[in-house]
């Protein structure tokens, strides 16, 4: 039950944020909804029991990457950009991608159960203490099965501080 | 844990927000947050399948993408930055130095 309210909760305002952020305005508006749309998904783990990426998605998007955001936002002068026109004229292909877009994904979902002894939506889902303990289970996988994508990921992170920092500077 | 299909729905929603801002939209900077939604769709997909099929790797995958969403914005907002810098501008259909 309290599942239930969960989801829908979480899920709707997402959903409502998530509209708001790509209609607002002003630049600091949509930033302030994505905050919104970024807690809701934070929701939507918590509801699945993944607890870790509940902590990770509120300290690293909430608590750095809109942080970040924010201060760009300041940093630049919008003050001129808010009066010109923020849309251009490309409804007719946003529609046809939105269209191509879910058509694609629905025959992705409808023929993936091509290995399985049944289709995709009817699968149980797996006893929820499968997952614990959550951080311990993470911790191990990624240490362990995922080693070498994980040193990329920090070599990643290593390469984007130093783009950032170059692109950043004054004079090149 | 609702039926799968709930998190498709959902994820499938965001991601085509997402996808409506980065074509529609003009300012460069609310382009990179509807990025950051689309990976949140994807984000949501992986975690529900983890859940389903009880893997942890699904949720492994899903700190990999929070990565890439963090390099993604750090270097984006510092392009913004250094453009701006340059061109005063934050309009994307404005960036047109390679159209000459």
């Amino acid at each position: 039950m309290f599942d239930t309210i969960g989801f829908y909760f979480f899920a709707g305002l997402a959903v409502i944020s998530a509209v708001l952020v790509v209609t607002r305005r002003n630049a600091v508006h949509s930033a302030i909804f994505l905050i919104t749309a970024l807690l809701a998904t934070a929701g939507i783990f918590l509801q699945l029991h993944a607890e870790f990426l509940f902590i990770v998605q509120v300290i690293l998007y909430v608590g750095g990457i809109m942080v970040l955001f924010v201060f760009v936002i300041m940093l630049v002068n919008l003050d001129v950009a808010i009066h010109q026109m923020q849309f251009n004229r490309m409804w007719l292909v946003a529609l046809l991608l939105t269209i191509a877009l879910g058509a694609q994904v629905y025959m992705v979902f409808h023929y993936a159960h091509a290995g399985m002894t049944e289709p995709l939506f009817h699968l149980q889902p797996a006893r929820a203490s499968d997952l614990e303990p959550n951080t311990e289970l993470i911790g191990a996988t990624l240490f362990s099965q995922y080693m070498l994508p994980f040193e990329i990921a920090s070599i990643l992170l290593l390469v984007a501080m130093i783009g950032a920092v170059v692109m950043a500077k004054r004079k090149v | 844990m609702l039926s799968i299909t709930h998190y498709l729905v959902l994820s499938l929603a965001l991601f085509t927000i997402g996808v409506i801002g980065v074509v529609t939209r003009r300012n460069v900077i609310i382009i990179l947050m509807s990025i950051e939604l689309i990976l949140n769709a994807v984000n949501i997909n992986l975690v529900a399948f983890s859940r389903l099929f009880g893997d942890a790797a699904g949720q492994a995958f899903a700190i990999f993408i929070i990565t890439d969403a963090a390099a993604e914005a750090a270097v984006g907002l510092g392009i913004i930055i250094s453009f701006f810098r340059n061109r005063e501008t934050v309009l994307a259909d404005e960036m047109d130095l390679l159209k000459w």
